[in-house]
């Protein structure tokens, strides 16, 4: 269906429902001219903000001026002026480090015991309904349990990163080896291969594709959560500095983050597809 | 040993003057000009590094007497000036590099300053001052003691050590007031016709918090207009970032917060400053120099440093002169993050109120150090007013362990600053006077009450 239309047109359409997207916003938030024709005392004017001070509230930024911004963060990503003073780089660059230990962390535990609990039916039983209750609770709800517990807020919050990961990793991993076909285990064992030399053999490969779709799934999932982490935890990462512009009132930053957020989710879920396509097979 | 001039047994008084004297509020501190025991100190520290082997020492002081040795050393070693450093700062700091929490807002101000302004090099310590997002986390990382210091408001060590609020009792103590005054009440404009506090039946406001200043004063506020604050109004936890946001949504109706967000309501066109809180108690504390209790014990010369750079810079922030620069260095992006005018108006106190007017208030906001047994009684008769806690309380003695007047007071006087002679006295609050000597007595005149 998708290949029978060419790129191009494709693309065009995308630029022209941005460009009218971004037009509509510009105009909605020009100044309206002629407004707030009360003369104020110049001497209180100049302590007021640009809209305030002509008898309105400060606007939301159009197009032009986050575009503007955005070439400022840009031009120098990579600052750290004092703890509380980092450029968008340096953040992005924390928020990527915590993802990857949580994540990292994660696909240690979840891959192996995946795997235990995939070839066990006993333990399949026995561990799902831990899994079907603690897999739906928010991983923000085990934040304020992380800090009492943990009592430090940087391994608190590689922790919700961990935890909100797990699941889908686990449960995928535990479906692919319990999906793996009988006939295959069966040539495995008319061919005396041992335990140890079936599940890496012919059960890693098989189930391969459906833990990588589980890693894929949680890379998501953790990306989605490390930005709200970070805003209750502070200190550093993309979502600490969402909050911090968000202290400033200052709406450009946000929107800018939010497209940062955006652009590195979508270059991580690319990595892993890579990763997929790498592991895949057909019949 | 031949050479001891200070008793090893004797120990030195819990404030840390270094006189003999029994314990209390009135301390005669040390001689600054190192003849008392500190100067002794200095003196053996001194001979011990210049000559380590016990024997030499001896038959040297033996030879030539202490006082001719002394003067020989003291020709190679500027004894008096290490005798003087020695009586005023107590020693070097048992520990350097500190980390303290601190929440973007314009009560912050000396803590903030004192990095940019280099208070905290000048006494010898290497301090990060961290911007945190909201008190809840300002609490759990200083008792996790991720943070050597905080900046909390002055009634959180107060429910802390009281065990309210926490798990289980935390003591935290207010090792100084980090400003007085400071706060307002900001409406959205649409209010601009209800002035009166009795027209504000179902309004919702927005607090920072539920153990803060704001709150009690606002409950205060409204209970005097006859309106009770759990049925007829609605008050959330709200941070104060998030305040101005939400009046803009329409979410709330107003706000008792901390500046630089009632300017910053103004100078975006979305609220008006209703009143400030220094019309209902002139000199009110709100943010406090939070410690964990035993800093004192453990790293008391840390804990006197870092007394001494908190005082200095409060001392520079309140003279009106030096607001302007205070305002500069604290605007950036590195603290609050503000724009510069925003807070320029909040510490000069030259500010619009988004009524049309420009106003003049030099002590919108002020800075005062000292810890006032008083104000944490004041502050414990509220918690106890409005249901936060219950029973018999122990007003003296809670706030005599919780407010460090003493060391406060220690650290002014070195500083040459004026020491009140008594940590309590009568406050003048919503045209009341407050007799902290009699808290049950003040809360029982009270018609809206929860206890």
């Amino acid at each position: 269906m998708s290949a029978s239309v060419p790129f191009w047109r494709s693309a065009g359409l995308s630029l022209l429902i941005l460009s009218i997207f971004l037009g509509a916003w510009e105009i909605a938030v020009m100044p309206k001219a002629g407004g707030g024709g009360a003369a104020l005392d110049p001497e209180y004017a100049a302590l007021l903000g640009q809209a305030a001070a002509q008898g309105g509230t400060t606007p939301m930024p159009g197009p032009s001026a986050i575009g503007k911004r955005l070439l400022e963060l840009l031009a120098d990503p990579f600052y750290v002026r004092g703890p509380n003073d980092q450029g968008i780089g340096v953040q992005i660059a924390y928020s990527l480090l915590r993802v990857g230990a949580g994540f990292g962390l994660a696909a240690i535990v979840a891959i192996p015991l995946g795997f235990v609990i995939g070839m066990s039916p006993l333990l399949n039983a026995a561990f799902n309904p831990f899994i079907q209750v603690l897999r739906p609770v928010s991983p923000l709800a085990w934040m304020p349990l992380a800090l009492y517990s943990i009592k430090d807020s940087a391994i608190s919050a590689v922790f919700v990163i961990f935890i909100c990961s797990i699941w889908p990793m686990l449960l995928n991993t535990a479906f692919g080896v319990a999906s793996v076909r009988r006939e295959w285990l069966n040539v495995a064992r008319t061919l005396e291969a041992g335990r140890w030399r079936t599940a890496i053999r012919v059960i890693l490969p098989a189930a391969a594709p459906t833990i990588v779709t589980g890693m894929r799934i949680s890379i998501g999932i953790a990306w989605l959560v490390i930005v709200a982490a970070e805003m209750l935890v502070g200190g550093t990462g993309i979502g600490y500095w969402v909050w911090n512009q968000w202290n400033n009132l200052s709406i450009a930053d946000i929107v800018i983050a939010i497209l940062m957020i955006g652009l590195v989710g979508l270059a991580l879920d690319r990595l892993l597809g890579l990763g997929a396509r790498a592991v895949a097979w057909r019949e | 040993m031949a050479f001891h001039p200070r008793p090893p047994s004797r120990a030195l008084a819990p404030c840390g003057c270094g006189a003999a004297h029994a314990s209390g509020f009135a301390c005669d501190a040390a001689p600054a000009d190192g003849t008392g025991a500190f100067g002794e100190v200095a003196q053996e520290a001194v001979l011990r590094a210049a000559f380590p082997q016990a024997a030499t020492r001896r038959a040297l002081i033996n030879a030539l007497g202490t006082g001719t040795l002394f003067a020989a050393l003291d020709s190679v070693f500027p004894l008096a000036r290490a005798r003087e450093a020695l009586a005023q700062g107590g020693g070097a700091p048992e520990k350097r590099d500190l980390k303290i929490g601190f929440i973007p807002i314009t009560c912050a101000t000396p803590i903030i300053m004192a990095d940019p302004m280099g208070f905290y090099k000048r006494n010898g310590l290497n301090v990060e001052v961290i911007r945190t997002a909201g008190w809840a986390v300002i609490r759990d990382k200083s008792i996790a003691r991720e943070y050597d210091a905080a900046h909390m408001l002055s009634p959180m060590p107060v429910a802390m050590s009281l065990g309210v609020g926490v798990a289980q009792p935390v003591p935290w103590a207010v090792a100084a007031i980090e400003n007085t005054n400071g706060q307002a009440i900001t409406l959205a404009n649409k209010h601009k016709e209800k002035r009166d506090p009795k027209d504000w039946k179902g309004f919702r406001f927005a607090v920072p918090f539920d153990f803060s200043m704001h709150n009690y004063l606002l409950r205060a506020y409204v209970a005097e207009a006859g309106l009770d604050p759990d049925r007829d109004i609605q008050i959330r936890a709200v941070p104060p970032p998030e305040m101005v946001a939400n009046l803009r949504a329409d979410n709330i109706d107003g706000f008792l917060g901390p500046d630089p967000f009632n300017q910053r309501a103004v100078f975006d066109g979305i609220g008006f400053i209703h009143v400030l809180t220094k019309e209902f108690w002139d000199g009110h504390p709100c943010c406090a120099f939070a410690v964990p209790r035993g800093m004192m014990t453990e790293t008391p010369n840390t804990f006197a440093a870092l007394m001494r750079s908190i005082v200095e810079a409060t001392a520079y922030a309140s003279k009106a002169e030096n607001r302007r620069e205070v305002a500069q260095a604290i605007a950036g992006q590195n603290y609050l993050n503000q724009p510069p005018t925003v807070v320029e108006q909040v510490l000069t106190g030259t500010f619009a109120d988004g009524l049309g007017r420009v106003q003049r208030v030099p002590d919108r906001i002020n800075f005062d150090p000292f810890p006032w047994h008083s104000m944490a009684v004041w502050i414990l008769t509220q918690m106890k007013r409005w249901g936060q806690i219950r029973g018999d309380v122990d007003y003296a003695g809670v706030a005599q362990q919780v407010f460090l007047a003493t060391d406060a007071a220690k650290a002014m006087r070195d500083l040459g600053l004026e020491v009140p002679a008594s940590a309590s006295r009568t406050h003048r609050i919503f045209g009341r006077d407050f007799d902290p000597a009699q808290p049950e007595a003040y809360l029982n005149s009270f018609a809206i009450r929860r206890s």
